[in-house]
């Protein structure tokens, strides 16, 4: 206890000098990361802020060894490092907290913290009063023999830091740890960050809100596009100045074109509360209407009701109570496939996971959502003819690049299977379409053109509810904004007089 | 990408495996250090069968062709029904005793046979089903369990009901009149190639076409290659998880059926057990496709009924070729991945000839 009491006094920890320089990554169809170039300096909360997709996660994976660089360096203390697993990582004293816990829920805190590293101390006393040492220097406030499933989302968090602690890491890297939190748990974390800088080790924080960033960061990387940007230091930075460099002020922005509102409304939806398990609720009391020929855009920060709006339309959750009405007809309580064959289209939010069949062939994609209707199916049998003849037309209208048909979906870059997924979308006359994210992780070109789908068929009649955490897009596409939040709609907008700052402030609840 | 090149890719995997699977095979009998050889050993395996064999050869096919059918619907959208041996067990049990019971007459008897046998089969896989849907029961851990309560079950109602006859026990003997012997294609002491063959040819058809050309067959396979895309797309997963399940249970009540009706008459030790592990080997030898199954179950059955021959005249033992099937099986996993990753790095390739990639312009801006 002396010896630590001794450690605990004069801080030993010296965190280690980190340098990327020309980091690129590659995946098939993608490039992740080119040129990214960032310092890490000892004793320091480091954030590396950009949208979804700039491939901060990716750069976070290469430093933590768990892929490797096609190019570039990584700097630890002045040599030159090649990390091939993230156990070479920890070596070096660089640890990683993921967004996602990885934590046994049958074990207790101590018996997580110590499983994998049981050669470090022990698994007796030595590590339980290593474990205490660590959770009060840091003011974890934590019991080593509760059981992980007791434990909040934010003790999770807090054991997960102490999990890389206990292995000696002196780096820690922070993937978007405020996601999961509120707000008062977000302030708790900063307390424990500002002690983790304090006793001389780095933080990394990784995020895409930057009055979290600019509150806790010494030192900011701006991310975009899969490079590094630019640096700042808070204080001599605007919160606009950092949102400028992360969206980048060169992006095209869709352009506002004459309304094409009907008085016809296509979508209501009438006080519908969605209820989790835990009795809580993930959607309260949700009214809206959308119109023929209108776009509805939907704000909000992530994670704060927009997939359950989304899914709850589209029949995979059912409302805990409220009406949902398509055109005249009250469609609640109907499943995913009796609304698509009502004319609901739908754009997932994740193309990978609900979108495609990655491993078959573009015109077995073109089926898919479509298993009731022609050109796919005749009745109970499969059309191939009509499946292949109709793929051929929208890889030809929607500008699909493939060989052929009958490439897998997975050999597509990111923007061709999107367009792929929005012409079968289109395909079949929709009433209503669910853009979820339409745009997002697709590039340039790919953008505008599916904005262009997008505000063509709106011309057409088409209803169209977009979830987007792009506000220019929101801005450029809708006729309306509404911002969601924690599962409310808290606000209405008019796109063509609202600003980002006002989106902004009225997203987070508060004036900014 | 042309049907040549496609077929070449199919049989690569398959290939590489059985080559894999002969080299490991060697390797451990030269280890084992028996005074036969390898190359004895290779002799005896790869002669021509003689005339009783091949009948033999031909009837095993179809059975393990039939196991491996009822355990790929299942696989197909990644349902483990490790319990096509409990199915095909108590659908046979039950089949044998109401056909031996002589209710129907003649050849109805046998139609009746078989629809006994389908709805028991799956009736049984159903309960797993069910499990998996309301309760959340992996089918796997719910189908192993009903093997065991198959064995019990068919143990206690055979040794009650059935006819004992010195330490044996059976159901009773089918009726002449709905015996099915088949064709006999050399002389009778080389047996016969039993009619219900025609079965396994059947289904093997019908799965294909299921899987290739119906709605269904999609939904199956697109729940199979990504569920959460299958519920965005509005397949109802749970319904098809049922579905699955009775489908697999139903071919798997058919398994034994050709014996039954060709040659056994009665369920007692003539039952062959067994071949519902076997065909889940095959399922996986042949990726789950209708056609790789055949050249599977054509290996399997080939391998086992030639191996008889190496007691008589060497020192192997005849569970080598055990060996050479549990290797093939492993190696194929490996080979079809390695085989799909070239195929779309290819593919990928092609890709990138049409379009310079647009991503990386994007990002160049």
């Amino acid at each position: 206890m002396a010896e630590l009491a001794a450690r605990d006094a004069d801080e030993a920890v010296r965190a280690p000098e980190v340098r990327l320089a020309g980091i690129g990554k590659r995946f098939p169809g993608v490039v992740a990361n080119h040129d990214v170039d960032m310092v890490i300096t000892p004793g320091t909360v480091h954030a590396l802020v950009g949208e979804n997709g700039a491939g901060k996660s990716t750069l976070m994976k290469i430093l933590y060894g768990v892929q490797k660089p096609d190019d570039g360096t990584i700097v630890v203390d002045g040599k030159e490092r090649s990390f091939r697993s993230p156990t070479d990582a920890i070596a070096a004293g660089i640890g990683m907290v993921f967004q996602h816990f990885m934590l046994a829920d049958n074990l207790t805190a101590l018996e997580n913290a110590v499983l994998g590293a049981e050669r470090l101390h022990g698994i007796g006393d030595r590590a339980r009063s290593e474990f205490t040492a660590i959770s009060q220097r840091f003011g974890f406030d934590l019991d080593p023999d509760v059981m992980v499933e007791a434990l909040g989302v934010a003790d999770r968090q807090r054991l997960e830091i102490l999990k890389v602690l206990y292995r000696g890491a002196r780096l820690i890297i922070l993937d978007e740890p405020t996601a999961v939190l509120v707000p008062q748990e977000v302030d708790a974390l900063f307390e424990n960050l500002r002690d983790l800088r304090k006793h001389g080790h780095s933080v990394l924080f990784i995020s895409h809100k930057l009055d979290e960033v600019l509150a806790i960061a010494d030192d900011i990387t701006v991310m975009r596009r899969g490079t590094s940007v630019g640096s700042a230091v808070p204080g001599e930075v605007t919160k606009r100045q950092l949102a400028e460099m992360m969206v980048g002020s060169e992006l095209p922005t869709p352009e506002t074109s004459e309304s094409t509102v009907t008085d016809v409304v296509q979508l209501a939806l009438r006080s519908v509360t969605l209820t989790d398990d835990a009795g809580r609720d993930l959607l309260a009391d949700i009214s809206l209407e959308i119109h023929r020929g209108e776009i509805l855009g939907i704000a909000g920060v992530e994670g704060n009701g927009q997939a359950e709006l989304v899914e709850t339309v589209m029949g995979m959750r059912t409302p805990t109570s409220g009406r949902i009405l398509l055109g005249d007809r009250d469609v609640t309580g109907w499943d995913t496939r009796r609304l698509r064959e009502a004319g609901v289209g739908y754009i997932p939010e994740d193309r990978h996971r609900h979108g495609l069949l990655l491993d078959s062939p573009l015109w077995e994609n073109r089926i898919l959502g479509h298993q009731t209707r022609r050109p796919s199916t005749r009745g109970p049998w499969i059309d191939r003819a009509g499946a292949r003849h109709d793929t051929e037309r929208i890889v030809a209208d929607y500008d699909v690049r493939t060989p052929g048909i009958d490439t897998v979906a997975r050999a597509l870059s990111g923007g061709n299977q999107q367009k792929l997924i929005i012409g079968r979308e289109m395909s079949g006359d929709p009433v209503l379409l669910i853009a979820s994210h339409p745009t997002r992780g697709v590039d340039v070109g790919a953008q505008a053109a599916i904005w262009g789908h997008i505000e063509r068929a709106r011309s057409a009649g088409l209803a169209v509810l977009l979830v987007s955490a792009d506000l220019d897009e929101l801005i450029g596409l809708s006729d309306r904004i509404e911002v969601i939040l924690r599962g409310r709609l808290v606000a209405g907008f008019d796109p063509s007089a609202v600003t980002l700052q006002e989106l902004g402030t009225a997203m987070t609840g508060g004036d900014s | 990408m042309t049907f040549v090149r496609r077929a070449g890719f199919g049989l690569l995997a398959p290939v590489i495996a059985v080559v894999i699977a002969m080299l490991a095979t060697s390797i451990v009998i030269v280890a084992s250090g028996s005074d036969s050889g390898v190359g004895d050993f290779w002799r005896i395996i790869l002669a021509k069968p003689p005339n009783r064999i091949l009948v033999n050869i031909v009837n095993q096919t179809t059975m393990i062709y039939l196991a491996a059918v009822a355990a790929a619907v299942g696989f197909r959208m990644n349902l483990f029904n490790i319990g096509v041996e409990g199915q095909y067990l108590l659908a046979s049990y039950v089949a044998a005793t109401f056909a031996g019971a002589g209710l129907l007459p003649g050849p109805v008897n046998v139609v009746g046979g078989l629809v006994i046998a389908v709805v028991v089969g799956a009736a049984w896989a159903g309960i797993a089903g069910v499990l998996r849907v309301t309760r959340g029961v992996s089918e796997v851990i719910g189908t192993i369990m009903l093997n065991s309560i198959a064995g019990i079950l068919v143990g206690y109602l055979l040794d009650r009901y059935g006819i004992h006859g010195g330490n044996q026990v059976r159901t009773h003997t089918l009726s002449q009149g709905s015996q099915v012997p088949g064709w006999t294609p050399f002389t009778a002491a080389d047996g016969a190639v039993w009619a219900l063959d025609l079965l396994a040819v059947a289904v093997g058809i019908g799965f294909w076409v299921l899987l290739n050309r119906t709605r269904f067959g999609f939904d199956l396979r697109a729940t199979g290659m990504s569920q959460s895309a299958a519920v965005a797309s509005g397949i109802n997963v749970k319904r098809m998880v049922l579905v699955a399940m009775l489908l697999s249970g139903g071919v798997a009540g058919l398994i034994w059926m050709p014996a039954f009706y060709g040659s056994a008459y009665t369920y007692g030790t003539t039952f062959q057990a067994g071949l519902g592990f076997t065909g889940i080997a095959v399922a996986l030898l042949g990726r789950n496709q209708p056609v790789g199954m055949i050249f599977g179950a054509v290996l399997f059955a080939f391998l086992t009924a030639q191996s008889n021959s190496l007691t008589l005249q060497t020192d192997i033992s005849a569970s080598v070729v055990l060996i050479t099937q549990g290797v093939a099986v492993l190696a194929v996993v490996v080979a079809y991945e390695l085989v799909r990753r070239y195929r779309t790095r290819l593919e990928q390739r092609a890709v990138a000839q049409v379009s310079p990639d647009p991503t990386r312009e994007g990002v160049a801006a």
